[in-house]
């Protein structure tokens, strides 16, 4: 990977109305990397890959691509950045292969580079079966490799990819997930893929930029994310334990730096400013009771989404409210403490 | 389809009435075929002015949001070409549809037309012919044009096709109707003063019915087609006098015609032009 950055955004807003949809983001993304755009629904991820692709006007700021500007080179732009929007559609009436044709003229190919490229692109995307099948045909995750087919079409540099993985069973998401990675690692190009599911994203992109309300609250790469939270002092330990009754989590939040014990189902989750393990052990054992399970969480994507939606007083899926409430609970058990 | 049907229905009303219709004048006897009427089916140019909107919106009703509810507008968009080219492509792919579809209808008209009469038609009837097929394209174009602003428009195709469908029976059904009774409210004709207003009273109802572009093809088509229209509007007694009747030449019948060659031309520039600017100033999203 180079240190070359290909995609940067300067203060770039968006104004619908009374809503700002993107606010000042300002963004870098190196040459070469998988970069992941994460955020819940609404949060401006498909505003902002539209503004960098010249389709929708931003308010104020720039964005520039290879050194092009997005907004006035949009054409420049177009013929070197791929984009797959979310639900990609073909012409039902078209046959995969006649759907990536169209394409490959629409991008001025010649004839022979398209067939060949078509031919090439089919295989590499395990479509080659059904190239002679009408698009209206297709399923969902033979759309979605049909897209990826026919964002190459253009042999783009960069790639913009919107909720990728979304409605995909967990086989395809599998194959189309090794699909893109391969992409970065073996072709080189630079992707970008918006999206709200975690563990895809955690597995293949080598940054991430956390955005809520149209403001990017936190980047970097995931481990250190992680990191910055531990530092920030907040230890969530998962812990299941037999005999399961209840006495335990008592004596769990009697330990110094608990600030909170709430279980869900059999697993018990601590919230702790600092890290309970060695001291949980003599615990245990003098309670007589028997570890079943163990997890300290914050290492992962998970954790850290939730932690950022909190901090910037949003939640993932649920109305603000909602959330609010374990928040408020702890601050009235760290004044109690 | 449905057009060629309708096209070989009113063919073939024409050809069984042509021989009553060439009894009462031998002048233009091909022409005929397109204005004679049989005793249930009407005539082609009736056809063409009732019916043909209703092809111009089927080609341009979903042109918009049929590309965006299958989710290929953005895959579009995404390519490198100007976004205009997309609305521009639309309406001239349907208009080259419409200007293939009415001149075949024409020449199918004038083919079957020549086997089954055996009078072929004279250079002058082959002009006007032309002429009103120009017409009729620049009429369906017209309404292509209104369609695809409601595809730009509407969310849902049928929303489209339901706007642009009650547009057309309005301008064509019920225009005369409102034309009417609005000339009658301004200037009633009854009474002392209604005398007085016959004259603006019938300006005023055919000013208003011009609005239809139903009205300014049927004039137009009229004209074209019968030689024997010499006037459109209104003529008075002096006008009249000293008048011979007689067929109007093929250039002064056209030039009876020509603002409303240019009206149509424009009301389809001005709904293409809205079209467009709709379609440039819209978000594209899935």
């Amino acid at each position: 990977m180079t240190e070359r950055i290909i995609l940067e955004t300067h203060d770039l807003t968006k104004q619908y109305d009374d809503v700002t949809a993107v606010d000042h983001l300002n963004l870098s993304v190196r040459e070469g990397e998988v970069f992941g755009l994460l955020g819940p629904n609404g949060a401006g991820k498909t505003t902002t890959t539209l503004m960098l692709l010249g389709l929708t006007e931003p308010t104020s700021g720039s964005a520039i691509i290879d050194g092009m500007d997005c907004v006035r080179q949009s054409i420049q732009i177009k013929s070197t950045v791929g984009y797959l929007p979310d639900n990609v559609g073909f012409y039902p009436d078209l046959t995969g292969r006649e759907n990536l044709r169209f394409t490959g003229q629409l991008n001025g190919l010649s004839p022979q580079v398209c067939e060949q490229r078509i031919d090439r692109l089919l295989e590499r995307v395990d479509m080659t079966y059904a190239a002679d099948r009408k698009a209206g045909t297709y399923s969902r995750g033979m759309r979605q490799r049909l897209g990826i087919a026919d964002v190459l079409m253009k042999d783009p540099r960069v790639i913009i990819m919107d909720e990728p993985t979304l409605g995909i069973d967990p086989e395809g998401m599998r194959e189309l997930i090794s699909l893109i990675r391969r992409l970065s690692t073996e072709d080189g190009r630079t992707i970008l893929i918006s999206s709200h599911q975690l563990y895809q994203i955690q597995q293949i992109c080598d940054r991430v930029g956390i955005f809520v309300s149209g403001k990017l609250i936190a980047c970097g790469p995931i481990k250190e994310l992680g990191k910055q939270l531990e530092s920030e002092g907040s230890y969530i330990l998962e812990l299941s334990a037999e005999p399961d009754d209840g006495m335990l989590e008592k004596k769990l939040s009697a330990l110094e730096g608990v600030r909170s014990v709430t279980r869900q189902d059999d697993l018990i989750h601590v919230d702790s400013s600092r890290d309970i393990r060695p001291e949980l052990m003599p615990l245990l054992m003098d309670g007589g009771y028997q570890l079943l399970h163990l997890h300290l969480r914050g290492g992962d994507l998970d954790e850290i989404y939730r932690r950022y939606f909190e901090k910037a007083g949003e939640s993932s899926e649920h109305p603000t409210a909602e959330k609010k409430r374990p928040g408020l609970l702890e601050q009235l058990q760290k004044k109690r403490g | 389809m449905l057009l060629l049907v309708v096209t070989t229905a009113s063919l073939g009303g024409a050809l069984s009435n042509i021989r009553e219709a060439v009894e009462e004048s031998s002048d233009f006897i091909f022409l005929k075929l397109f204005t004679t009427s049989g005793s249930a089916i009407y005539s082609f140019a009736t056809f063409m002015a009732f019916l043909g909107p209703l092809a111009g919106i089927t080609l341009g009703f979903d042109a918009v949001s049929n590309e965006r509810s299958q989710g290929t507008l953005n895959r579009l968009a995404a390519q490198p070409i100007y976004r205009d080219s997309i609305i521009n492509a639309k309406f001239l792919a349907g208009s080259t549809v419409i200007f293939l579809t009415v001149f075949m209808l024409g020449f199918y008209i004038s083919g079957m037309g020549l086997m089954l009469i055996g009078i072929p038609p004279s250079g002058e009837e082959v002009l006007r012919i032309f002429a009103f097929l120009l017409f009729t394209w620049v009429y369906i174009s017209f309404w292509l044009a209104l369609s695809i602003i409601f595809s730009v428009v509407c969310k849902h195709a049928a929303t489209a096709a339901l706007a642009s469908m009650s547009i057309w029976l309005f301008l064509s059904l019920f225009m005369s109707l409102v034309a009417s009774a609005v000339a009658n409210s301004i200037f009633p004709t009854s009474g002392i003063a209604g005398f007085a207003n016959i004259s603006s009273n019938y300006s005023a109802t055919l000013a208003l019915n011009r609005i239809s572009p139903y009205y300014l093809f049927s004039e137009a088509a009229t004209t074209i087609l019968n030689p024997n229209v010499r006037s459109i509007g209104m003529v008075t007694m002096s006008q009249l006098s000293g008048a011979i009747a007689g067929p109007l030449p093929f250039s002064q019948s056209l030039l009876l015609v020509w603002p409303h060659l240019v009206l149509m031309i424009a009301l389809v520039i001005a709904g293409f032009a809205i079209a467009y600017i709709a379609f440039m100033k819209q978000e594209i999203r899935a």
